[in-house]
């Protein structure tokens, strides 16, 4: 394998360094390297000259929460194109949810999914598997199994329906103690939820919308983290959305319980007032929220009461889009967009600086899923997991230039910062000059 | 005029009482001997009802069939939509047939919506009701039927209802015909009161222009109208109110409910109505009740729309309305 030399690159936001790759590995990282040097100190190797001129250089980017939607729903996204995706919006592990068809709840599916992804080769691809047979939140899928095969599953999750039976969710939480598992909830009492198309509240007065309380995610993360502490395990919390629901993670860290819990770009940007469209693209589960929790949300992230951003990267094929609202698809792609909603609403707000996109994008996911060779720091030694940010960058986006095969994204149109112009995985380029190898 | 006619809240006040008035000229042409007018002769509108409605279809199709238009129905069940095709299909096929306009009742909140802004076809889109959403020609013929009877036929043309009080009392959560009244009320300058049980009030109400009680009795002595809306007996499974006699009993008009309203306060109600549920027969056929009158007021309404959407700029009575008086 050849060497590449990343020269004038800015790691983690700060002093433009050179970085060099050899092989799979992070060689060397200091201010002044030159290629002559590189090539004579590896021997007679070609050395690839990138040059980074000011870009921002990364760990590349874990996402704990994509639905590739293969096996069964190959019509909006295969595990090669939302891999693709991924590699263009700079990531290197995605976590793919357990809601396909069949459903990741046996050893047999989440080993073909994992297997996959490491034929394609664009991204790693870490299987989460259901914690329930098919779903139904009724009996515990063979988690065991799942963890011991090929796959090596470590986090289970029900998403797309919540795990609402409190006994159901106390047992799992406390059987995946053995394997040091996790369980990712989606937080959202049925109950509270029937009929329910966005969030309850001003909007959906107006519109005759049924309404999605925020208490009913609330009063689930509440059962949840009290749960956790009882039987001493671990929760983490999907898409939180909503101010309520931070001021009980806070309360619960405070109190030492371990729950982790990631925000959707999203939920960090729109709010419930798009809805007055019926355009379906803003149709999404949990819902937009108000601008209130909007700015919540980001405040918890900046201060670390949020750990993490995952984008619910959900893709639908147009004709689930193209329709009333009360018919369509819940659910909007997000890993070609995260990065720059990120930058617009942490970083250029001053939030957050690059290492702390660093953390909240990749260090931390691929610690609470236990991504081993994913989100390490960028120096000699480590695993050449990277992406290479155009921080100065403004455009439109332009969903007819995704590399997912759906385009359900709310951005369309809007202006954005940032481009992801590079991203290596494990020394191998998986996008050069925002173009997939 | 806009090009459409989606919600309540979407008409200026000089847009309701230029309909208002346009109305009144209509509900003359009911009382010739030929009730039909030419204006509309060559244009083609759609009825396309994906959600069982016998009384608002007939009165569209009268308004309709009143003004010339050529009128076809479209009922949901037993066409293609009950195999799957999906509304952008659906309204295509129509428009490809060469349709002017589309009236259009749906059970999805925002499907007149999407059907006039998702670039799908051109033509012209009368909301007849969407989901829980608007039913903006029920929320007119009711204004219509409110300015005759408070004002008068003659002495209300041009006039809004300002300082009226007004006073709608059920279901106001899964109620399109609250929600459009509330708007369109507030526009014509009257003094909304909504009363209902807190469960039948949808999170968010307190932001709409009016006021609201959970208190039947006190409200009914400052009403100049009082509107039944229809409530479901189903709700009760769903414990939205325990039992349908406690509803009654404590938002049901009866005749001594009727006795506590004004001498001229008129009793409303969009139809159709559960007698014993949210109003007594008493008071159902006593003459301070309007429903039949809020019926014949409808098609008038309805076609003072239609002519003002798609009629253009010609008088709508080809005779000045001073020659008949």
């Amino acid at each position: 394998m050849s060497k590449i030399l990343i020269r004038g690159a800015k790691v983690l936001g700060g002093e433009p360094q050179d970085v060099l790759i050899d092989g799979g590995t992070i060689a060397e990282v200091r201010a002044g390297l030159s290629a002559e040097g590189a090539g004579r100190a590896g021997g007679a190797h070609d050395v690839t000259v990138v040059e980074a001129d000011g870009k921002v250089l990364l760990p590349g980017l874990v996402d704990l929460h994509t639905h590739l939607r293969e096996p069964g729903r190959e019509d909006s996204e295969t595990v090669l194109t939302g891999t693709r995706a991924a590699a263009s919006g700079g990531y290197t592990t995605v976590f793919a949810m357990a809601n396909t068809f069949p459903v990741a709840d046996t050893a047999g599916v989440v080993e073909q999914v994992w297997r996959l992804g490491r034929e394609h080769g664009y991204c790693d691809v870490q299987p989460i598997g259901a914690v329930t047979v098919g779903l139904d939140g009724r009996k515990l899928a063979e988690l065991g199994a799942m963890h011991e095969s090929a796959a090596g599953v470590t986090v289970f999750s029900d998403d797309g329906k919540c795990v609402h039976d409190a006994v159901i969710m106390r047992r799992a939480l406390e059987y995946v103690k053995a394997f040091g598992g996790v369980i990712a909830q989606h937080a959202q009492e049925p109950r509270l939820t029937e009929g329910a198309e966005m969030n309850e509240g001003v909007v959906s007065a107006e519109l005759g919308l049924g309404g999605w309380p925020a208490v009913a995610e609330e009063s689930i993360i509440a059962r949840d983290v009290l749960l956790a502490d009882h039987v001493g395990s671990r929760v983490h919390i999907c898409h939180l959305s909503t101010a309520g629901s931070v001021e009980i993670v806070r309360w619960a860290k405070s109190r030492g319980i371990q729950v982790t819990a990631e925000v959707t770009p999203h939920h960090l940007l729109l709010t419930d007032e798009l809805v007055r469209t019926y355009n379906p693209v803003y149709k999404v589960n949990p819902p937009l929220r108000t601008e209130r929790d909007v700015m919540a949300l980001r405040e918890a992230l900046a201060d670390g009461t949020i750990d993490i951003v995952a984008t619910d990267h959900a893709p639908h094929p147009h004709e689930d889009k193209d329709c009333e609202w009360a018919a369509a698809a819940m659910g909007m792609v997000g890993l070609e967009t995260a990065l720059s909603v990120v930058q617009e609403t942490m970083v250029d707000t001053g939030l957050l600086d690059w290492a702390g996109v660093a953390d909240r994008m990749s260090v931390k996911p691929a610690r609470i899923g236990q991504a081993t060779g994913h989100g390490r720091p960028v120096s000699a030694g480590e695993p050449a997991n990277l992406t290479l940010v155009d921080t100065a960058y403004r455009g439109l986006v332009e969903p007819a230039g995704f590399a997912s095969r759906s385009r359900n994204t709310p951005y369309e149109g809007r202006e954005l910062p940032g481009r992801v112009t590079h991203t290596w995985l494990r020394g191998k380029a998986t996008l050069v000059d925002g173009k997939l190898t | 005029m806009q090009r459409h006619l989606i919600s309540a809240a979407d008409l200026t006040r000089d847009d309701a009482v230029l309909i208002l008035d346009t109305a009144e000229e209509m509900a003359r042409v009911a009382d010739r001997p030929i009730k039909k007018l030419p204006t509309l002769r060559g244009r083609t509108i759609v009825n396309l009802f994906f959600e069982d409605s016998t009384r608002t279809r007939i009165s569209f199709e009268a308004a309709e069939k009143r003004l010339s238009a050529d009128v076809i129905n479209f009922s949901a069940k037993g066409s293609s939509v009950s195999k799957g095709e999906s509304l952008k299909d659906t309204a295509q096929t129509l428009e490809a047939m060469g349709v002017d306009a589309v009236v259009i009742r749906h059970g999805a909140s925002g499907a007149p919506y999407r059907l006039a802004n998702s670039g799908w076809i051109d033509a012209a889109v009368v909301n007849a009701g969407d989901g829980t959403h608007q039913h903006p020609t029920q929320a007119l013929l009711d204004a219509f039927t409110m300015r005759r009877r408070l004002i008068g036929p003659d002495a209300g043309l041009g006039q809004d209802l300002e300082g009226k009080r007004i006073t709608l009392v059920g279901d106001v959560l899964h109620s399109r015909v609250a929600r459009s009244n509330v708007d369109l009320l507030h526009t014509l300058g009257a003094e909304v009161t909504l009363v209902a049980p807190p469960t039948l009030l949808p999170v968010g109400v307190e932001t709409w222009p009016c006021e609201v009680s959970y208190d039947l009795d006190s409200t009914l002595p400052k009403s100049d109208a009082v509107m039944m809306l229809r409530v479901q007996r189903e709700r009760m499974n769903a414990a939205f109110f325990p039992t349908e006699r406690e509803y009654s009993r404590r938002y049901g008009l009866d005749g001594d409910r009727m006795a506590r309203m004004p001498e001229h306060a008129i009793v409303m109600h969009p139809g159709p109505m559960v007698r014993g549920m949210e109003i007594t027969a008493e008071v159902a056929d006593s003459d301070r009740c309007t429903v039949v009158e809020q019926v014949a007021n409808g098609v008038s309404v309805r076609m003072a729309v239609l002519y003002l959407l798609l009629g253009g700029n010609e008088p709508a009575v080809t005779h000045p309305r001073t020659e008949e008086k």
